[in-house]
């Protein structure tokens, strides 16, 4: 067999890999075999790509991926849980960076490729390259290197006009094909790196989640066309179904939030555009763990209501323990996650997970909103916006129409809240104040500690 | 390629991954965003492609940055993927979970 066929089934057994696993991570009970089986599918494809005919410079290239691979993994395996969010982030905007470079290669060889593929390769280039610098914004919020949202002064415009110029250069780069020149190349580079910057800058970190999920599609989709332009189908079958998988994803947060995309980059919620909405009527409650323990301890039903905020505090692991403490005392005791709690969809339960937490005590919006009526208590730790009744009532609510997590129904509610402000998007929350709200002040870890103490105190 | 092929192939690949993603519970999405971006991370292999054939200096850098930036891609993917997933674990198979 000749090296270029063993290059080309392993691409195609790749190619099956990527998409059985893909298919498997959408279980919970095969996810795990799922990412085992992409990884399989990577390293044949890598391995075999050594084998391709007429390549050279294979010391630098052992050299990079030693680097590269070497440092991500490291940094992979020693980020926190609740630092996920960035760190995806981060390795998708390389991504797109690489398929940005594979283009700039191919541009600077001045090889002959027809309209179709310099088009391709440039429109490749082009979402790559702000996949690439809207990532590194994105990481730099998240990770708090950056903590406010800068919004230009007629942000929209100059979106758009970079966006037009971009285009332009490209054309003119289509249209002369293979004679394009070099300032054609690196003004095209700089104008779409710059692009993304300005994209990403005004977007707060509350809709950052989305964003991630909208430059993961745009990385896959970049990665497919610089495969049609290097002819490798590996590339083209695992970027297209990132690219339609991603985007699918990107509706279904942006739907969760009740934030279209164009208005999540159009007109982000940030700045004075925020706190809106009308003021709160009455007053807020406080009550102390003591109180808050026995409600729970002598309910018979707790809905827990986690937000990021607990994640941060760290106090996951007191959390469950509490609730195992409350379930051998015969209360019944679930989880209520709200699809964008943490920092994206999802991330609440992997928090939860890392902590102990099995996944059939943790239920969706849909699944649980009809049970807190039912409930004594609902305990909300760190969560804030996603069970802020406003969404429901007050029309002049930035999150007015976001679907949320109807604990304001349940017969108690407890908080958890570490001090009197408003929530991660500066809105005011109007269950604080409500008849059957109480607040339990304090960091999220020291109180659950305190919580769990009494309820061992009232015996079992 | 044949420009028609590909295009077939971005249309099939296209449903491939719509279909795949849409019936997700929402615990697995981020797992599953994170395991997509892993897949993109096969770009390394085209990174590798293009180093492979680079020329003069100014390929070899880009080149290298190509690859430099897909293994990063494709290592730190599997990585925080591998390690979230690992924590998914329902109330039947485990026994006490954390204590």
């Amino acid at each position: 067999m000749s090296a270029n066929a063993i290059v080309q089934i392993s691409y195609f057994a790749a190619a099956v890999l990527f998409i059985v696993g893909l298919k498997s991570m959408a279980s919970p009970v095969t996810a795990r075999r799922g990412i085992i089986w992409a990884g399989v599918g990577m390293v044949v494809a890598t391995v075999a790509t050594f084998l391709t005919p007429g390549m050279g410079n294979f010391a630098l290239m052992i050299a990079a991926i030693a680097i590269g691979g070497g440092v991500a993994w490291w940094s992979g395996k020693i980020v926190k849980m609740t630092d996920m969010p960035q760190m995806v982030a981060i390795y998708n905007g390389m991504g797109g960076g690489a398929a940005a470079a594979i283009a700039a290669v191919e541009f600077v060889r001045h090889e002959s490729h027809g309209e179709l593929t310099t088009a391709l390769a440039v429109l490749g280039a082009l979402i790559g390259a702000v996949s690439f610098s809207g990532s590194c914004i994105a990481f730099a919020k998240l990770q708090g290197l950056m903590k406010k949202a800068y919004r230009l002064p007629g942000q929209n415009i100059w979106n758009i006009a970079l966006a037009g110029a971009t285009v332009v250069v490209g054309l003119s780069m289509i249209l002369l094909s293979d004679k394009m020149t070099g300032v054609q190349i690196l003004s095209f580079f700089i104008l779409s790196l710059v692009l993304g910057v300005v994209i990403t800058m005004p977007i707060g970190g509350a809709d950052m989640p989305v964003v991630i999920s909208l430059f993961n599609a745009f990385t896959g989709l970049a990665v497919g066309f610089e495969g049609y332009v290097l002819g490798n189908p590996a590339l083209i079958i695992a970027g297209i179904v990132v690219g339609a998988a991603g985007t699918l994803l990107t509706q279904l947060m942006a739907k969760a939030m009740n934030r279209p995309i164009t208005n999540i980059i159009f007109q982000p919620l940030s700045g004075e555009a925020q706190g809106g909405g009308a003021a709160v009527e009455g007053s807020m409650k406080e009550v102390g763990a003591l109180d808050a323990a026995a409600m729970m301890r002598y309910g018979s039903k707790v809905i827990i209501v986690p937000g990021y905020g607990m994640a941060v505090a760290g106090a996951q692991h007191k959390v469950w323990e509490m609730a195992q403490l409350l379930e051998k005392a015969g209360v019944e005791v679930k989880f209520a996650i709200h699809p964008v709690a943490g920092r994206m969809p999802g991330h609440m339960n992997v928090l939860l997970a890392e902590a102990g937490v099995p996944y059939d005590k943790i239920f969706d919006l849909e699944e649980i909103n009809a049970e807190f009526p039912l409930a004594d208590v609902a305990l909300v730790i760190g969560a804030n916006d996603v069970v802020n009744p406003s969404a429901r009532t007050d029309k002049s609510s930035p999150i007015y129409g976001m679907p949320i997590l109807d604990a304001d129904k349940a017969q108690n509610v407890i908080v958890i809240k570490r001090g009197k402000g408003a929530g991660y998007s500066g809105i005011e929350n109007a269950l604080f104040y409500a008849e059957n709200c109480r607040l339990l002040y304090g960091s999220a870890q020291q109180v659950a500690g305190e919580v769990v103490g009494h309820i061992k105190a009232m015996g079992e | 390629m044949e420009g028609f092929t590909a295009l077939y192939i971005f249309m099939l690949a296209a449903f491939t991954g719509y279909e795949v993603i849409s019936r997700v519970p929402v615990i697995l999405h981020t797992p599953l965003m994170s395991g997509s971006n892993f897949v993109h991370g096969v770009v390394l292999v085209g990174a590798m492609v293009a180093l492979g054939r680079a020329e003069t200096p100014l390929e070899q850098a880009i080149g290298f940055v190509a690859v430099l930036l897909g293994a990063a891609n494709a290592a730190g993917g599997y990585v925080v993927t591998e390690r979230m997933l690992a924590m998914f674990k329902s109330d039947k198979k485990k026994a006490g979970g954390h204590q």
